[in-house]
């Protein structure tokens, strides 16, 4: 548990359900920092709450990545979630609503996506799962 | 991080104080489960105006908790979602279908007078047709 920093970067371990906790905050302070509205530091935080306890059903143990980023005139979060768990199968699968081999309520990974701006997932059966999301800070907020 | 329990009357009331890990609301379901019968109670109450973020787990559990509260007898009401929380829990298609809520703690007990209210109103009504 604990989050650390390297270069610009914060990082959480995930290997608990208390480090959930810890992902969400953490993203959330880090939007607030940005200037994110309310509702989107919110909308973060329920996004990695999400991947986050993916980490945790799937492959145990994994880590988070935060990064601040200055795209042009855009300020953003950057969000990563890595694991070397199991890996899925069906990544396009995995991305609709419903589907599930956890017995969970299958909304994690398209709900997620849903709440980011920008959403990739990189994985591939025993090769670990990697999801990067990006949230921008909207002009008006 | 425990969620303190109220009973008042014939309801309990869980305040939710600070963020949840998932055994934490996992707990909160058992404990509340063995209060509506240790207590006999007719209505459970769960705060959340403390939660920053309602996840699936989250959602799941409460859903759970309502559906089991009402196998043992009880109403639930889940009060205080903050305007923020429902718009992130929209966007992730989470929803608390058939499960009752409102605002804040004082509308949830009106809630649960008006429940209760209703069961009366109905015992009486078959009463009626009873002796008609």
């Amino acid at each position: 548990m604990g989050v650390s920093t390297v270069a610009d970067e914060l990082r959480c371990l995930i290997a608990a359900d208390t480090d959930v906790v810890q992902a969400r905050q953490t993203g959330r302070d880090l939007a607030a920092e940005i200037g994110f509205s309310a509702g989107d530091q919110t909308v973060v935080a329920a996004a990695i709450s999400e991947i986050a306890r993916n980490i945790l059903m799937y492959a145990k143990r994994g880590e988070v990545r935060f990064t601040k980023v200055l795209d042009g005139t855009r300020q953003g979060l950057i969000v990563v979630a890595e694991d070397d768990g199991p890996g899925i199968r069906d990544v396009s699968r995995a991305m609709q609503d419903g589907y599930s081999t956890s017995g969970g309520l299958g909304l994690g990974l398209p709900g997620a996506r849903r709440l980011m701006d920008e959403f990739e997932v990189v994985s591939a059966p025993g090769q670990g799962t990697r999801i990067t999301m990006r949230k921008w800070k909207r002009a008006s907020a | 991080m425990e969620v303190p329990i109220l009973k008042q009357g014939h309801y309990l009331i869980a305040s939710i104080q600070s963020a949840l890990s998932d055994a934490d609301l996992s707990q909160l379901r058992e404990a509340l489960i063995a209060r509506v019968g240790k207590f006999r109670a007719r209505g459970v109450i769960v705060d959340v105006t403390a939660l920053d973020v309602m996840d699936s787990f989250a959602v799941r559990t409460l859903r759970d908790i309502a559906h089991m509260a009402r196998l043992r007898g009880a109403e639930t009401v889940i009060v205080g979602i903050q305007p923020e929380v429902a718009f992130a829990m929209v966007q992730l298609g989470l929803t608390l279908k058939g499960i009752a809520t409102a605002l804040d703690l004082e509308e949830g007990l009106a809630f649960l007078d008006r429940q209760a209210q209703g069961r009366i109103d109905n015992r009486q009504g078959h009463g009626r047709i009873d002796r008609g």
